[in-house]
């Protein structure tokens, strides 16, 4: 068993026990800080991946700004324990049964996957930090288009956040 | 190194984790973070394809989900404020008429 089984192992165990605990938490406080812990373990798995560009942006985009922005709404509504209500009753049973399908599903085509030959990863000179230049400079020639409407996209967000919690005029709360 | 498969077994594992926290809370903004723990187990396979095949075209198309995502949570964030106003609760079988 080598060092970078032993890494992935238990970056897979912190993950999978993170996702769980945000699934079966109460509190959305700690869920948030859960799904916080899961973007780490996945940020090192993009490490292990050679993708370091990828890997900082998801500490600061995805573990900084996005769920800074849950917990300030979570904070901000206050609605820590939600009653339990059973408008479906069987929904729970129903979810656990779906869920167990979709993991053997997705399991069966990996493992299909791994029999015919998916397995070597090949050590590339994607691992050098030159990546990063590498992946620029595709982004700014290839994929120029898409990355330009991205900029629209997030304006469009922003103006989007911005009109639908204003408040109106006349409006109460 | 760690094969390609075991990284697909884990993006699969969360994905699924996922998709039953959306189907299993009731709470608004956690179902919200299931799905972006869905977008985020499809990166790492994004990831580890792009390993597999020595290119840096999925490593962008994670750049891209990382944006949308970026967007779709401040707009769905922005959403379930604007609903909490109008009906004081966030838990989605609440949310069962058009008009407020």
């Amino acid at each position: 068993m080598n060092l970078d089984l032993i890494v992935f192992l238990v970056l897979a165990l912190t993950s999978v026990a993170s996702a769980i605990g945000m699934l079966l938490s109460r509190s959305a406080i700690y869920a948030a800080l859960y799904l916080v812990m899961n973007f780490m373990t996945v940020a090192i798995f993009y490490l292990l991946l050679g993708a370091p560009f990828i890997a900082l942006s998801q500490v600061t985009v995805y573990a900084g700004a996005i769920m800074v922005l849950f917990l300030f709404v979570v904070m901000l509504l206050g609605t820590e324990a939600l009653a339990p209500t059973s408008v479906l009753p069987y929904q729970r049973n129903a979810a656990l049964v779906l869920g167990a399908l979709l993991v053997v599903e997705i399991g069966y085509w990996i493992w299909r996957g791994a029999m015919t030959g998916l397995i070597p990863l090949p050590s590339s000179e994607l691992n050098s930090m030159t990546s990063v230049q590498a992946m620029s400079k595709m982004l700014f020639s290839q994929y120029l288009l898409p990355f330009e409407v991205t900029s629209v996209l997030l304006l469009v967000a922003m103006i989007g956040a911005i009109v639908l919690t204003i408040k109106q005029k006349g409006e109460r709360g | 190194m760690v094969p390609v498969s075991y990284y697909l077994a884990i993006s699969g594992i969360l994905f699924t984790l996922g998709a039953m926290g959306v189907l299993i809370r009731r709470n608004a903004l956690v179902i919200f973070m299931s799905v972006e723990l869905m977008l985020n187990a499809g990166n790492l396979a994004f990831v580890a394809f792009a390993r597999m095949y020595n290119t840096f075209s999925g490593q962008l198309f994670v750049f891209f989900v990382m944006t949308v995502a970026a967007a779709e949570v401040a707009v769905g964030l922005a959403l379930i404020v604007a609903i909490f106003r109008t009906k004081n609760s966030i838990n989605v079988d609440q949310m069962s008429s058009l008009k407020g």
